[in-house]
């Protein structure tokens, strides 16, 4: 059997396996349609809050911010799980006892103010689409990779699939499904690391590999971070124990990352599923360990990369690269110039560049144009191929720097097995669970976002006396309209770089929603102007902030003290408070019923019914 | 017998809260990001990683979820004591 043959096996019953849930959990009322009757027992909650959490940015593009990042990258596995702590801890319990639906509900009822509901609407919208768009990318690579089809096709035939079991089942059939999908991804994700953990460090446990010694090829051991820093200081890049951010702006976005999880639409309402307060910790723990299974082996994912990467292709003659180097050429996924003309890929970090701003880019990027652009399909072969046979790109290149290999961070995940000689199984499981990752999140945030819609706009704002059914169609046809803008934007990103397109939606989650959800549910006196106000301030300062860098073509040199777009979140969080409270203390305090409401969500009995199913 | 003073409970509980967090930003953004580099520099390693390196990758997650282990035993024992608990 091919690669192809196995790959189509393992992700065909995978998706078998979907289907089925789905369509045997086919949604009919709408407590079922959002909150899956609210019976689920907290570990199976437990893996599809983790599958739903953990998206193709986790899955696929985290590991390879660490592999090109180095300690920097922590940011992301520090922010996405101490998030969740926070989400857990300040969060969920409380507005699981208030036990409405969404979020925006929940803001709409404690704010006592349709304006307020409203806000949050959009705010909600925004934050989804700006995730979905990073999730659609990642369906796409995955595609594209899995077929050798460009990226465009990728997402469009990934939405095609989400939008089948997501529309259909709701929220029932996504979380049962989502359990089928941690399994695969846990699966998927583990097995690469461990076989390659094994080749490298001569130790089944990746952690303790990453930690251990390097014993491939014999000679000394040597400590496997040690030869990873001297690989990366030897071509031009820093340590890969130190990073290169700074700390203020690697606290920054860490923050960002955690306090935008803690206000994120789509993972508080996967709690709403669960019994009752009690066994929302219970989930919550469950989850984190579930997530933690996989988080834990990301950096080991990274660092096996990296030095599979380098000792492969560095200083080797283009004529005799493994096979995959031309796969994912194929696939613009990695380019090789050969700036010195010697026909051997050399890769150099930044510290190699004789320019003033030291970069190693192989070709020069534009506002429009951040990955390789390729000759028409008609052009001749000279213009199309190279004198060693690579495939030869259309950009600028940049050659000021020596380095002459492109390589998108989003496919590390995905090349690892194949760059470690993995059995051809190996990689077919770990196709489907890339697969597995993104569609799963990629449902969650599309039922909110529909949801959102139909429920937080249509019923409870425009037209109140819309019947269930109805409700539920409204749902549908949001589902499909934000499928189609997200695909668009799969297509486009805001960023090729799939994890900091979420980290984007992250930070204004965090401006936007976290501090308007804590002084909701801690304090009595944070009235309806102050949230509006707050709420309005932290999304646009921050959204504002995100464009003017990505898309208007602002400069490293002007960022605010030096906070990248990543980061800005967490300036924006730091004014809505300011903002919220400062406006809430010059205006009427709540209404007496209200404040007894946030007194009543702190006690633990009592919570709303949660249905059996 | 039934005790409720939901006021007692609120500061009992807001207390554990507010510890646990104490912890989860000393883990994180001190140990892993702030003191990172004076950890490294000070601190014995891990197997063969720098201590603060470990911490920021491995470290802090692994503290997360005993984290949330504690969170979860402590409060369901603060219900306990309170009367709140409900049958599981």
């Amino acid at each position: 059997m091919t690669q192809a043959h196995y790959n189509f096996l393992f992700i065909g019953i995978s998706f078998a396996i979907y289907i089925v849930i789905a369509v045997r959990s086919r949604a009919s009322s709408t407590k079922e349609y959002y909150t899956a009757g609210g019976g689920v027992s907290p570990l199976a909650n437990g893996m599809a809050t983790a599958a739903d959490w953990m998206s193709a940015a986790t899955f696929i593009s985290m590991a390879g911010a660490v592999a090109s990042d180095g300690y920097d990258g922590s940011r992301f596995l520090m922010g996405w799980t101490g998030g969740f702590v926070l989400l857990t801890v300040l969060m969920v319990p409380f507005l699981r006892k208030f036990g409405k639906a969404t979020v925006p509900d929940f803001i709409g009822d404690r704010y006592y103010s349709k304006l307020a509901r409203f806000v949050a609407v959009l705010c909600a919208i925004f934050i989804c689409m700006t995730y979905i768009m990073g999730q659609m990318r990642g369906v796409g690579v995955v595609f594209s990779q899995l077929f050798g089809i460009g990226i465009p096709l990728g997402v469009i035939i990934g939405a095609s699939i989400v939008f089948f079991y997501a529309g259909l089942g709701g929220m029932k059939g996504i979380t049962y499904t989502q359990v089928a999908q941690y399994c695969v991804m846990a699966f998927a994700y583990t097995i690469p690391a461990i076989f390659i953990a094994i080749v490298l460090t001569n130790n089944f446990i990746p952690q303790l590999g990453l930690i251990g010694n390097y014993t491939q090829g014999g000679g000394d051991p040597v400590p496997f971070l040690d030869k990873l820093n001297n690989i990366n200081t030897e071509i031009g890049f820093s340590k890969y124990t130190d990073g290169s951010l700074s700390t203020i702006d690697m606290f920054c976005i860490t923050a960002a990352l955690m306090c935008g999880t803690a206000g994120l639409p789509h993972v508080i309402v996967r709690f709403f599923t669960v019994k009752n307060v009690r066994a929302v910790r219970r989930s919550a723990c469950w989850t984190l360990i579930f997530i933690a299974v996989i988080y834990l082996t990301a950096p080991t994912i990274g660092a096996f990369s990296r030095v599979n990467l380098i000792e492969k292709l560095n200083n080797t003659p283009y004529a005799e690269a493994p096979a995959w180097l031309a796969e994912y050429e194929a696939t613009g996924q990695m380019a090789w110039v050969d700036k010195n003309e010697d026909g051997i890929i050399n890769i150099h970090g930044p510290a190699s560049s004789s320019a003033e701003k030291k970069t190693n880019n192989v070709f020069i990027p534009t506002a429009e144009i951040k990955t390789p652009i390729y000759p028409a399909l008609d052009a001749p072969e000279s213009q199309r191929i190279g004198k060693n046979g690579e495939r030869l790109i259309a950009n600028a290149i940049d050659r000021t720097n020596p380095n002459e290999l492109y390589f998108g961070t989003d496919i590390m995940v995905m090349a690892n097995p194949s760059m470690a000689g993995l059995p051809k199984w190996v990689i077919a499981l770990l196709m489907a669970g890339c697969i597995a990752a993104a569609l799963s999140t990629a449902a969650g945030l599309l039922l909110v976002l529909s949801t959102s819609v139909s429920h937080d706009l249509m019923k409870k704002i425009v037209k109140p006396d819309l019947s269930d059914k109805e409700e539920v169609t409204y749902a549908r046809i949001a589902s499909f309209l934000a499928l189609g803008i997200a695909t668009y934007f799969g297509i486009n990103p805001p960023s090729a770089f799939i994890a900091k397109t979420v980290a984007f939606a992250f930070g204004l989650a965090a401006s936007s929603f976290f501090p308007t959800l804590i002084m909701g549910i801690f304090s009595r006196r944070m009235n309806k102007h102050g949230a509006i106000a707050g709420m309005l301030t932290g999304i646009s300062f921050t959204a504002l902030y995100i464009v003017y860098f990505q898309f208007l073509g602002g400069t490293a040199s002007q960022y605010l003290l030096g906070i990248s777009p990543e980061g800005i979140g967490f300036v924006g969080m730091l004014l809505n408070f300011v903002v919220a409270i400062t406006v809430s203390a010059f205006t009427p305090a709540p209404p007496e019923h209200i404040q007894e409401m946030v007194e009543n969500i702190h006690i633990p009995s009592g919570a709303s019914d949660a249905s059996d199913h | 017998m039934k005790i409720e003073r939901p006021r007692k409970y609120r500061s009992a509980s807001l207390r554990i809260t507010f510890t646990l967090l104490a912890f989860w930003l000393l883990i994180s953004l001190g140990c892993g990001v702030v003191f990172r580099t004076w950890l490294d520099d000070n601190f014995p390693t891990v197997g063969h990683a720098p201590f603060g390196f470990w911490m920021a990758q491995q470290g802090a997650i692994i503290g997360f979820v005993l984290i949330l282990i504690a969170y979860a035993a402590l409060m369901n024992r603060l219900d306990k004591k309170y009367g709140y608990s409900e049958e599981a």
